[in-house]
């Protein structure tokens, strides 16, 4: 039976033609691509690829979003002088900043000085909303509930908070991030340091938690049904109802070692929320900073939240309170 | 086909392994930890065997030069054209010159300045810039103990043998196509001033060759009107990481990190910081700035202008530049501060 006790998938279905799934006019219609069968991918999750669903929504997303890695990239490439070989060296490094604090929330400022951003911002925004609206629909489609859509829309909330939202109550796209890898890190960093230390923003504190909560719930569940495997655990649902199960010994586990356990429905609603919950709330805390709180861990002060050290410093004072500012 | 995919898998497994490995610039050395601030708070600097020694290397004497004898004619009856070392003997003045050759002057040595057919000779560039950098090395020692203490500086501090000091900055042009193509300013490319980050690549315009604010944080707690922006925090940010970087400590050397803004929680280093950006720029704007027409076109910057100070020109690296040892107490000539009191 060690053969559970796996990384990889071991059980493949490789059926002599590769399943065709439901189907219907306008879903035949809308597939592409011939469906193949994959050893290796195998490994990792269903041996078969293909056919994709494509639609008017799916086709929109992608050439929105394609159009907005080309704005980001292009721009990249020009910052270097289009030297692909400094392209390549400093990518991660490389950015496209949003437009100067003159400019307020133009909408259309010089393409040079943010036009560029704007309009990928543009892009990147319509291809998540386009591609959320595909997953709600296919959902629908598919006669399932809309949860995936919800839990995806409160990415794309924090998303939109963060670039968007936040920036227009502040009157300015300069406050939002710019596109790259480290320069969306150090806005990040800087952003904290603008609003005086990110974590005493009591939002900050629930999103972690719910960050953390949702890491150490999936490895939770993810432990119970790998271990439970050997009974078939994997199908859960179906056996949450019967005795002597995999699913019942699953239970039994967590009540035996925490003399509480979730179901098999429960662990999959507390996993959801712990996710959903954690843009959500980290959403407000960048709403809420530099709209209505400007300094947090001043502000956590006030609020006994802070702690206070010791003082082992011999005292001091801003020296610039009596002479020149700094 | 499986036994490929097996090797052409584990090949890269193995390369990206190593990559992982070999890339980060492991420390084998033991790091000793200084704790400076309230335990828990992170306040501490950290150092190797290694770094110690690097340091100790990097940051050599230079050869002791013997005093002048007292008494003596005075330099002004002796040399012509002398303009700033007029209050000097023969003998002292001729010692900083001495000194001069062998800090500054680099492989020329007195050529580097001086046309050897005629001392007196003002025709080279350089030596009217010394000229300016003696009245500034003398204007640290005397008007800025706030921050060189009686410590001080010679023309070694920031010299170290070589011509132009490590450490000076210019006004950045990053590399950009023109037309409409996005201005990232100078963010996105990493450099040693920011600290490879891809913040500003140059913190300095405008903050120490001029007046820009620095501090970014609120000191409420609640907003009364639009405050400094992201991009004046990243370019703060950036300079924070050029101090860092030039001292070779950490942030906590001065600050309590969960308030950076914070002065009562601060070590007092802050403060003696503090005076070193107001130093930096009055030496940029008084003595660096006022040279501009003097530099040929190989001292210029990409876009013209003159070298510049920051903290790295004089510190190099060191919490204390070289260590402070206190060389200038030996140089009342250079306007240092004699040892004992």
């Amino acid at each position: 039976m060690s053969i559970y006790e796996n990384v990889f998938t071991q059980l493949q279905v490789h059926p002599t033609t590769p399943e065709k799934g439901l189907g219907g006019e306008i879903v035949d219609r809308e597939r592409v691509g011939k469906p193949i069968l994959s050893y290796w991918l195998g490994f990792i999750g269903n041996a078969q690829i293909g056919p994709l669903y494509l639609g008017t929504l799916g086709v929109a997303s992608l050439i929105s979003g394609t159009v907005a890695l080309l704005i980001i990239g292009f721009n990249m490439l020009a910052s270097v002088h289009w030297d692909v070989i400094q392209f390549l060296r400093q990518f991660p490094w490389l950015a496209l900043e949003p437009p100067k604090p003159e400019y307020g929330i133009r909408a259309f400022p010089p393409l040079a000085e943010g036009g560029w951003w704007l309009m990928a911002g543009f892009f990147l925004t319509m291809s998540m909303l386009l591609w959320w609206a595909r997953v709600y629909r296919r959902a629908v489609a598919l006669g399932l509930s809309t949860h995936m859509a919800w839990a995806f829309a409160s990415a794309i909330w924090l998303y939109l908070v963060l670039g968007f939202i936040q920036p227009l109550l502040m009157g300015h796209f300069s406050e939002a991030p710019p596109f790259g890898i480290f320069p969306h890190l150090d806005w990040t960093a800087a952003f904290s340091l603008r609003y005086g230390n990110l974590y005493y923003d009591p939002f900050h504190m629930l999103s972690i938690a719910f960050l953390y909560g949702a890491a150490l719930l999936f490895a939770m569940h993810g432990a119970t049904i790998l271990s439970v495997g050997r009974y078939g655990g994997e199908r859960e649902v179906e056996q949450m109802l019967y005795r002597g199960t995999a699913a019942e010994r699953a239970a039994l586990f967590w009540r035996w070692t925490m003399g509480y356990n979730a179901t098999m429905e429960s662990i999959h609603r507390w996993g959801w929320w712990c996710a959903v919950l954690c843009p959500l709330t980290g959403g407000i805390g960048i709403l809420l900073s530099g709209t209505v709180v400007d300094n947090w861990y001043l502000w956590a002060v006030q609020h006994n939240i802070a702690p206070s050290y010791p003082h082992v410093f011999p005292a001091i004072l801003d020296p610039a309170a009596s002479g020149a500012p700094q | 086909m499986k036994t490929v995919g097996l090797l052409l898998g584990g090949t890269a497994a193995a390369l990206l392994a190593t990559a992982l490995i070999l890339t980060p610039g492991w420390n084998f050395s033991k790091v000793h930890t200084t704790q400076t601030g309230y335990r828990g708070t992170s306040t501490g600097e950290l150092s190797t065997a290694e770094s110690v020694r690097l340091l100790k290397a990097a940051n050599a004497l230079p050869d002791a030069i013997d005093p002048a004898e007292a008494g003596g004619k005075r330099a002004t009856d002796v040399y012509k054209n002398v303009k700033v070392l007029t209050d000097l003997t023969e003998g002292q003045f001729n010692r900083v010159m001495l000194g001069l050759g062998a800090w500054v002057g680099g492989e020329q040595g007195c050529n580097y300045c001086h046309n050897p057919e005629n001392l007196a000779d003002d025709s080279l560039y350089t030596k009217r810039v010394s000229r300016t950098m003696l009245q500034m090395t003398r204007h640290i020692n005397k008007d800025w103990q706030a921050h060189v203490l009686t410590t001080g500086v010679t023309c070694y501090t920031c010299h170290r043998g070589q011509p132009v000091p490590k450490g000076v900055w210019y006004k950045d042009a990053p590399p950009k196509a023109g037309g409409a193509a996005a201005t990232s300013h100078d963010l996105g490319h990493p450099n040693r001033v920011n600290g490879f980050t891809a913040m500003n690549t140059d913190p300095f315009s405008g903050i120490l060759d001029g007046k820009d604010a620095i501090r970014i944080q609120s000191t409420q707690a609640l907003p009364t009107s639009f405050g400094p922006t992201m991009f004046a925090t990243e370019k703060t940010y950036s300079l924070m990481m050029a101090i860092s970087g030039g001292l070779g400590v950490n942030c906590t050397y001065c600050h309590n990190s969960r308030d950076f803004f914070s002065w009562p929680e601060s070590s007092p280093l802050r403060v003696n910081a503090w005076q070193g950006i107001n130093l930096v720029r009055d030496l940029n704007a008084n003595f660096l700035k006022p040279l501009q027409a003097e530099w040929p076109a190989n001292r210029l910057g990409p876009t013209g202008d003159g070298p510049k100070l920051y903290c790295a020109t004089c510190h190099q690296g060191a919490p204390k530049p070289l260590l402070g040892a206190q060389l200038a107490k030996d140089w009342s000539e250079l306007g240092g501060v004699a040892a004992t009191k």
